[in-house]
């Protein structure tokens, strides 16, 4: 299984390296969604609930895109039909959108959020750093989960734009709420944590929620 | 042995029928050639001996395995060469066939053994995107044959070349091989010819010998 994982994400990186099409994307939304709500709410900087909230419902709106593209490669050039005829475990499949997509996200993160701190945000971020990367790398884990699974899903339907961010974001709704609430005493300009605990607890079930769930009805997705 | 047994195989798009009572016994190392005009079923009887569509009726039993319920067994034993050649149009043909043969098991030498069995080792480095059809092609048989597989599934396999590349993929593709073969072309001579069992469908019906399948 690890071969296969590795052989389907090292194409789908190479793929991503050549073509430039969901990061870049991606990158390019969650700037412009920051320039937005900077001339929107018309205030120089942000902090606290509201910084939270832009913070992390622009990252996950970002998500909707990479993952309407996790399975476009594979839908538009055959690439199902040749992992269904490959005795390939679907797991590793999964395993492997699932990772592809944390790497996309990491990749659209390293930028988005140093371009939050310069344009929105009022504290800075430096002195929440490490949190903020434990929060992140924990959100990051439970939507690539998620968007794998829906991905999946989506993949063999004609609608797969409108399906990807109907079923995607509702299942993001207790990921985004322990995010912000996580992030948000880091993004204040009297930083302190406040029931970090509890919120990366909250955050670490449902990323095993959703691992579990996906490993479990992964097999049945890729069906006729 | 028989490779392939169907009996009343039935499938349906909706309320579409696409194959129904397709009956046909092939036995290991035979030829069967399926004929018929366009939407006849032809690609979807290979799309269900692949085990990428599921029977809705009749009984189909391939290399041993029971449709729908057994499919799980075939992966890995089927070459399928359809309309499609299954390749990443920014790789190379080397990183396909490499991919293909790590999601297979396959050592990396016959990568290159391929590669210059099908002609194909002086533009290997190229993007599949770059290459002429006739090139996607050989490709595509290099990949449908990298695992060495019981049963090969060809729809239309020397579609896109010249004479000389197809005499060059025989060995592959062809009788030579010596595996059991489902051939789908509009050759219809030189695919009679290279048979064992003729299966003849018409709209995707079992057609009488008499019947005119191009009309």
């Amino acid at each position: 299984m690890i071969v296969a994982a590795r052989a389907i994400l090292r194409k789908d990186l190479l793929i991503e390296l050549r073509t430039k099409e969901s990061v870049p994307a991606m990158t390019l939304f969650t700037l412009t969604v920051y320039v937005l709500f900077h001339f929107g709410l018309d205030r120089d900087s942000l902090d606290g609930e509201l910084a939270s909230g832009v913070l992390w419902v622009t990252l996950l709106l970002a998500a909707v895109i990479g993952v309407s593209r996790l399975f476009a490669a594979e839908r538009e050039q055959g690439g199902i039909e040749g992992l269904l005829l490959a005795p390939v475990d679907r797991t590793a499949l999964f395993v492997a959108k699932a990772a592809s997509l944390f790497v996309m996200l990491v990749m659209v993160e390293l930028v988005a959020l140093p371009a939050f701190g310069l344009l929105l945000l009022g504290p800075g971020l430096g002195g929440a750093l490490p949190e903020l990367v434990a929060i992140l790398a924990l959100a990051n884990l439970g939507v690539a989960a998620v968007g794998a699974l829906v991905a999946a899903l989506a993949a063999e339907t004609r609608a797969r734009e409108l399906i990807v961010p109907l079923l995607l974001l509702p299942l993001l709704v207790p990921l985004l709420i322990a995010c912000a609430q996580a992030s948000e005493p880091f993004l204040r300009q009297d930083q302190g944590p406040e029931d970090l605990g509890r919120w990366l607890g909250l955050l670490t079930l449902y990323d095993v929620v959703f691992v579990l769930l996906s490993v479990a009805v992964f097999d049945y997705l890729l069906e006729d | 042995m028989a490779a392939i047994e169907l009996d009343g195989l039935e499938r349906r798009y909706g309320e579409r029928v696409a194959l129904a009572g397709v009956s046909v016994r092939v036995k290991e190392g035979q030829t069967l050639a399926v004929l018929g005009g366009n939407g006849a079923g032809k690609t979807t009887l290979l799309r269900v001996l692949a085990g990428l569509l599921r029977p809705h009726g009749g009984r189909a039993r391939v290399l041993g395995a029971e449709l729908p319920d057994e499919r799980w067994k075939l992966p890995g034993s089927i070459g399928y060469l359809g309309h499609e050649p299954l390749l990443y149009r920014e790789l190379s043909g080397r990183e396909n066939l490499a991919y293909h043969a790590r999601l297979h098991g396959v050592a990396p030498a016959r990568v290159d053994a391929l590669l210059d069995a099908v002609g194909m080792a002086q533009r290997a480095g190229d993007p599949v995107r770059e290459l002429s059809r006739g090139m996607v092609q050989r490709l595509a048989v290099a990949r449908a044959v990298l695992h060495e597989p019981a049963l090969l599934l060809l729809d239309e396999p020397r579609a896109n070349l010249d004479p000389a590349a197809a005499e060059r993929l025989e060995p592959l593709i062809g009788r030579a091989s010596g595996r059991t073969r489902v051939l789908v072309s509009h050759d219809v001579e030189g695919t009679m010819a290279e048979s064992d069992v003729i299966l003849r469908l018409k709209r995707g019906r079992p057609a009488a010998e008499d019947e005119e399948l191009y009309r």
